[in-house]
């Protein structure tokens, strides 16, 4: 399996702890297509994974200045990652050579935003449980999906 | 000199025109704002329906002022006496006021003489926030009935307000009502009113 991935120069110098989260893998999800749905134990150790990847990967650079791994394409999927100012990173993976994932990303972090931090029921860091924002990652991921597959 | 332009100085400042002030906030503000509301009271009650009955305090205090605002500012200074003439201010003027449109509908419960119902979509307040299962009945939108009693107690017409999800057929969100039921003496005055 070859790994290549591409590595892009920040915009901040980011020190605090970061958060993760998974877009796909938390809950199982029929609607995402299917085969790649991890339970949750799963996903918080790729998270954990991916966290400690991209932790590195600013040691890694042959140049200075690397901030974040922003892609990860491997032989049978892709990793789309995506960093907020704040350190929050989103990723998301996917079926090889599938367009447009940086802007579902940003639509996600845009929901992210609405619906889960102006929720006071949500308590930071712990895992999503908003009714509202499954209904709108959904509704997005359909529409994605139509507009790019038209299925 | 640039700038100095035809502005009315006034020398009592009673006599300045009460003007509409800004008529936008940012929406995300006050949800922010909101939700730290219901996590603080959060923080100080045992059970749910306390929780509620903070939220409703609190727009009490609201209602109590909009409503002399409304009234000054929107109304020229008149009085509602009628029922209906309440509800539908109720209704257009202080929806429209406050979360910019007027309400979805009134409707006068069936079951009830004394009932009456304002349903929305979905309220300005509750847009970001889901409630998670284990809340059971619980509704930000006791925030809004709060805000209903306040301004109905202070015209005279006190009430009982609370905020129930309806759920709909088709729709994964369900709506949601405010539920008005107006105390005796409101409907004896109703009555004798003609």
């Amino acid at each position: 399996m070859s790994i290549r991935a591409y590595m892009r120069k920040p915009l901040y110098d980011s020190r605090d702890e970061n958060s993760i989260i998974t877009v796909m893998a938390r809950k199982g999800m029929l609607d995402y297509g299917s085969k790649g749905c991890m339970d949750t134990n799963d996903s918080l150790r790729v998270a954990s994974l991916w966290h400690s990847m991209h932790a590195i990967s600013q040691q890694l650079s042959p140049t200075t200045g690397c901030s974040e791994i922003e892609l990860l394409e491997a032989n049978t999927f892709d990793l789309h990652c995506f960093q907020s100012l704040t350190g929050t990173k989103f990723f998301v993976v996917c079926k090889l050579g599938t367009r447009h994932m940086e802007a579902l990303l940003k639509v996600v972090y845009k929901l992210y935003i609405d619906y889960v931090l102006k929720n006071p029921f949500y308590e930071m860091k712990m895992p999503i449980r908003c009714e509202v924002f499954d209904i709108n990652l959904t509704q997005t991921v359909q529409k994605d999906r139509v507009a790019l597959l038209g299925r | 000199m640039i700038g100095t332009g035809k502005i009315k100085q006034y020398a009592n400042v009673l006599d300045k025109p009460l003007g509409k002030g800004k008529q936008e906030v940012s929406l995300s503000a006050f949800a922010f704002l909101f939700s730290e509301l219901v996590q603080y009271n959060q923080t100080q009650v045992d059970n749910i329906s306390e929780l509620e009955t903070r939220l409703e305090d609190a727009g009490y205090a609201v209602g109590a002022r909009v409503l002399e605002l409304l009234c000054h500012r929107d109304k020229g200074n008149r009085r509602e006496t009628r029922l209906l003439g309440i509800l539908s201010f109720v209704h257009s003027t202080v929806w429209k006021v406050l979360f910019g449109k007027v309400a979805d509908s009134l409707e006068k419960g069936t079951e009830h003489e004394d009932e009456y119902m304002i349903s929305e979509k979905e309220l300005l307040v509750n847009r970001f926030i889901s409630i998670p299962k284990d809340m059971g009945t619980f509704h930000c939108g006791a925030f809004v009935a709060g805000i209903v009693k306040g301004v109905l107690e202070n015209a005279g017409f006190p009430a009982v307000v609370t905020a129930h999800f309806v759920p709909v057929e088709g729709q994964q969100r369900p709506r949601t009502t405010i539920l008005i039921k107006f105390a005796e003496e409101v409907l004896r005055r109703e009555a004798r009113l003609g």
